[in-house]
């Protein structure tokens, strides 16, 4: 029986193609989101190293300034964000068909610190049409305030990755991503607040802190595929589906299409659709104070859709090496992003407390990108 | 080991068995598209990187999402 179990599990690793490392190249970007009252501007830096045949290095750096002031920071004036500094550092570690990784990554606001650190493998098999991949990412965040500085909250976070990647035919790749994902700690956010309705109050109504739950598990399953079309094109297909114990559902879709021109140019243009339900707990006006043990009027859980449109180009500029350079290349893509909400009211506008107009609101993202491979 | 224990590895046993079986039906010489950089589920994974966390600071979907690091065997 042993000989048996020991005769499959030779058979599963000695697969006959070979993973490879991920190039060794260096990312330069500039990102810029401008939408809902809020603009979010800053670089980013990913850089790339083998070490050896068997080993390669990536350390990263973002950062986000931000200015402006949401829909939640004008109607209730809480405090936001300036600044978030992100870091990380990974290491990739490749045996025959087995790529192994381990991530580390801060991320560090004036009220809010999160450490990650991730483990993964992932095998090739059946002669490398088929990759099987597993990760476990453990976060540690900090919650605090920027008005209380005695104040500090912890949340632990759990997260299990499986996929499966398969060559179909010639032209056509696939890949099944499934990733669980809990959270136990302070999962509130600590200055906002939800509106309930008070006869008392001139406007009509009051506001008093939200409560969240202090544990939270969500599921996605997403199914994504490649095909590549003649005269060198390719064609994106996504899909995902997402729930939670918080009743929150959501459908991701995308499409996008990819088209090489005269080996230096490549053309992208895609479209993406999210829709989600609002969590149980979720109300843009409760009916009197107090009236739930769980409340919540934060947009982001709230029942929602939203359209995306996005062109992008990249150049080659530099296709031979040069010195250490093995080519060089300039990217520049560009996102609409219509956001449609079903239950969040626009309290800016003059109206009876739960009669205001709906929030919506349109966002552009845009990135900048040099890369240099070497 | 228990009998459910047995069960599992005599399943896995068999399963890894009908595995091996399995001859590829695209050879690595006809996986050249595949491995064209166009056809990659994250061809930058900086932008790439940036862009989900667009989406996630302001979706209460999160997970799943790409940069698991599967391969086309192009190689």
């Amino acid at each position: 029986m042993h000989a048996v179990v020991a005769g499959g599990l030779a058979l599963l690793t000695q697969a006959v193609a070979a993973q490879v490392l991920p190039d060794d190249r260096l990312d330069l970007l500039y990102h810029f989101y401008d939408g809902g009252g809020m603009t979010i501007d800053g670089p980013s830096l990913l850089v790339r190293r083998q070490i050896g045949s068997s080993v390669s290095v990536s350390a990263g750096y973002t950062v986000d300034s931000i200015s402006g002031a949401s829909i939640d920071v004008v109607t209730t004036a809480s405090p936001y964000k300036e600044k978030r500094t992100e870091i990380s550092a990974g290491v990739d570690y490749l045996r025959g068909s087995t790529l192994l990784g381990l991530t580390y990554t801060n991320s560090e606001e004036n009220d809010y610190t999160a450490n990650t650190f991730g483990v993964s493998v992932s095998q090739e098999i059946f002669g490398g049409m088929t990759t099987i991949s597993m990760g476990y990412i453990r976060g540690f965040d900090e919650v605090g305030r920027s008005d209380n500085p005695d104040f500090s909250e912890d949340i632990d976070r759990h997260s299990w990755r499986l996929g499966l990647t398969q060559v179909l035919t010639r032209n056509l790749i696939a890949e099944v991503a499934f990733e669980t994902i809990s959270d136990e700690g302070f999962l509130n956010l600590p200055y906002r607040q939800v509106r309930f309705v008070d006869p008392e109050s001139a406007t009509g109504f009051s506001w008093e802190p939200e409560v969240y739950p202090n544990t939270r598990t969500s599921n996605a399953v997403a199914l994504r595929s490649r095909l590549h079309l003649p005269f060198r094109a390719a064609l994106q297909t996504d899909y995902r589906y997402y729930f939670d114990s918080w009743g929150i559902d959501a459908h991701t879709a995308e499409i996008g299409y990819t088209h090489g021109v005269l080996d230096r140019w490549t053309f992208d243009v895609g479209y993406r659709y999210y829709r989600q339900s609002g969590a149980d707990f979720f109300s843009d006006l409760f009916p009197f104070q107090e009236a739930q043990n769980f409340r919540s009027r934060w947009k982001e859980i709230s029942a929602f859709d939203s359209h995306a449109f996005r062109v992008g180009v990249n150049y080659e500029f530099m296709a031979e090496r040069r010195g250490f350079v093995e080519r060089s290349a300039v990217g520049l893509s560009f996102e609409r992003i219509f956001y449609d909400y079903s239950d969040f009211r626009d309290l800016r506008a003059d109206a009876d407390p739960g009669e205001e107009p709906t929030y919506s609101f349109e966002a552009n993202v845009m990135q900048f990108m040099l890369s240099v491979w070497f | 080991m228990n009998r459910p224990g047995w069960l599992i590895v005599a399943a896995a046993a068999l399963l890894m068995g009908g595995c091996a079986s399995v001859e590829p039906w695209v050879k690595p010489y006809e996986r050249d598209r595949l491995a064209d950089p166009i056809m990659s589920f994250e061809r930058d994974p900086i932008m790439a990187s940036y862009r989900r966390h667009v989406f996630d600071v302001r979706e209460a979907a999160r997970g799943a999402a790409g940069g698991s690091g599967g391969g086309c065997g192009c190689n």
